[in-house]
């Protein structure tokens, strides 16, 4: 059975921990050891919506695995300007390439992409869906930098629309970690998803106030608040802003607590908080390339 | 079974029952329908003012059970099962009752499948299943309470199930 991977929710804990592990032993390719494990395989990247990080971590991945990338390029130059489903486009291009990454804007496009595909699918976000591989190399980071076992997590900013947090919560429900949701009201995480994770065990405490749980957790998790996701910009304006990581406020903070953001920022985490010891959001970035390696090579049935 | 058990139900004790629904040759009685969906209950078999099918319906019927409930009689038509699973939905007491010559030849609750296709809309307009892909709307089914769950995009509906209907 072709093995795609579509949201957190498909994996069980010794998957994620086999997972972690083998993106472990690809670190070093990932800093540039050769290899060339997936040589002679095609990876197609279709990307209906922008995305930096994403694309050029998985291209990044499979190149430095000795594989080959073809892409879709522009939505607007391709088959799909002319009307082309998505299903139909699935299905040609798995008779190119021997894995699919998908990024689209609709809520279970992945899904039903899987359903089409004669190759694996691998979901790099769909709409205000799932991003697993996200998940995934949050994860790794903080298996990494801190431990996934008794972890004291606080999750801060947009919860109601940012897909990340989203499978982040639920996969770290999944370790029993102890999760504090710091949002402004109007942003808190939806019931339905909060039910979810009380459904799977976990333990959540709602706030509004970042500074008071900074020396009670070992990891920050900030995300961003996305301007695109409100319907009104003065609702926009009233909690742009809110939460800010700045030096001062890590005064508090114990010195094994460490700071992680999905990137791109705003104004959220400020600059001079780079330079300190809690920030990890850049190695977090960097981690996706093993982490999407050990995807690829799963994928492929390479390992 | 000697007599219609539904008929039985809706008749006994006053005469004044006995003469708001009559008893049906052929067909099927839809019975301990929660109280106030029998129009919806209409709805999804098809039926509008422009049919030419004998019906009746009975609301707000007191029922031991349910305190009340309503009823609906179709003559001369048995149910398809995608019929009875999106009764299930709104109805998840009700029981269907098979009537031949007079007389009840089955009789059984209708039952909430695990998984529907094809019978709800999902309602969250960015779905995957609300486009012109070629894909049939799936739900897995909790049953109490009752809760769908898209398969594509995860949106759970739990109210206004009968708004959704396919």
């Amino acid at each position: 059975m072709l093995r795609h991977i579509i949201s957190m929710k498909d994996f069980s804990n010794d998957e994620i921990d086999i997972i972690l592990k083998r993106a472990k032993d690809f670190e070093p390719i990932a800093r540039g050891k050769k290899s060339s494990l997936l040589s002679g395989k095609i990876l197609a990247t279709l990307f209906y919506e922008p995305s930096t990080r994403t694309r050029l971590s998985f291209e990044t991945a499979m190149k430095r695995l000795g594989g080959e990338v073809i892409d879709l390029g522009p939505v607007e130059k391709s088959s799909v300007a002319k009307g082309e489903t998505l299903a139909d486009t699935i299905r040609v291009i798995g008779n190119y390439a021997d894995a699919i990454v998908l990024r689209h804007p609709r809520e279970g496009s992945a899904r039903m992409a899987a359903q089409f595909s004669n190759v694996p699918i691998l979901n790099a976000g769909d709409g205000a869906g799932h991003h697993p591989t996200q998940t995934l190399l949050d994860l790794y980071t903080i298996m990494r930098e801190s431990s996934l076992s008794n972890l004291r997590i606080a999750l801060v900013g947009d919860l109601k629309y940012g897909r990340t947090v989203h499978s982040l919560a639920y996969a770290l429900s999944m370790y029993h970690a102890d999760m504090t949701l710091i949002s402004p009201k109007q942003l808190q995480m939806p019931d339905v998803i909060k039910k979810d994770l009380k459904k799977q065990g976990a333990s959540i405490t709602e706030t509004t106030n970042m500074e008071d749980v900074l020396g009670d957790i070992d990891v920050l998790y900030v995300t961003r608040i996305q301007k695109e996701r409100f319907p009104d910009p003065a609702e926009y304006q009233k909690v742009a802003g809110i939460y800010r990581v700045t030096v001062e406020l890590l005064e508090k903070a114990p010195d094994n607590l460490i700071i992680m953001h999905p990137l791109p920022r705003l104004d959220e985490i400020d600059p001079a908080v780079d330079r300190t010891k809690y920030a990890r959001y850049f190695e977090q970035s960097f981690y996706g390339v093993p982490v999407r390696m050990a995807l690829l090579a799963m994928a492929m049935e390479v390992v | 079974m000697k007599r219609n058990e539904a008929e039985n139900k809706i008749s006994d004790g006053s005469l004044k029952k006995e003469m708001r629904v009559r008893p049906i040759k052929h067909g099927t009685v839809i019975d301990h329908i929660t109280a106030g969906q029998a129009l919806n209950v209409l709805k999804i078999l098809g039926i509008s003012g422009t049919t030419t099918a004998v019906v009746s319906v009975a609301m707000n019927v007191p029922s031991g059970v349910l305190e009340k409930k309503d009823i609906v009689k179709i003559e001369d038509r048995e149910l398809k099962e995608t019929e009875v699973d999106r009764i299930s939905l709104i109805a998840p007491d009700a029981t269907i009752n098979i009537i031949r010559d007079f007389e009840v030849i089955d009789k059984h609750r209708v039952e909430l499948p695990l998984q529907l296709e094809g019978v709800m809309k999902c309602d969250n307009p960015n779905c995957i299943s609300n486009t012109v892909e070629p894909v049939i709307s799936k739900f897995t089914v909790n049953k109490k309470p009752v809760e769908l769950r898209c398969i594509y995009c995860d949106h759970v509906i739990s109210e206004g199930i009968a708004e959704h209907l396919i």
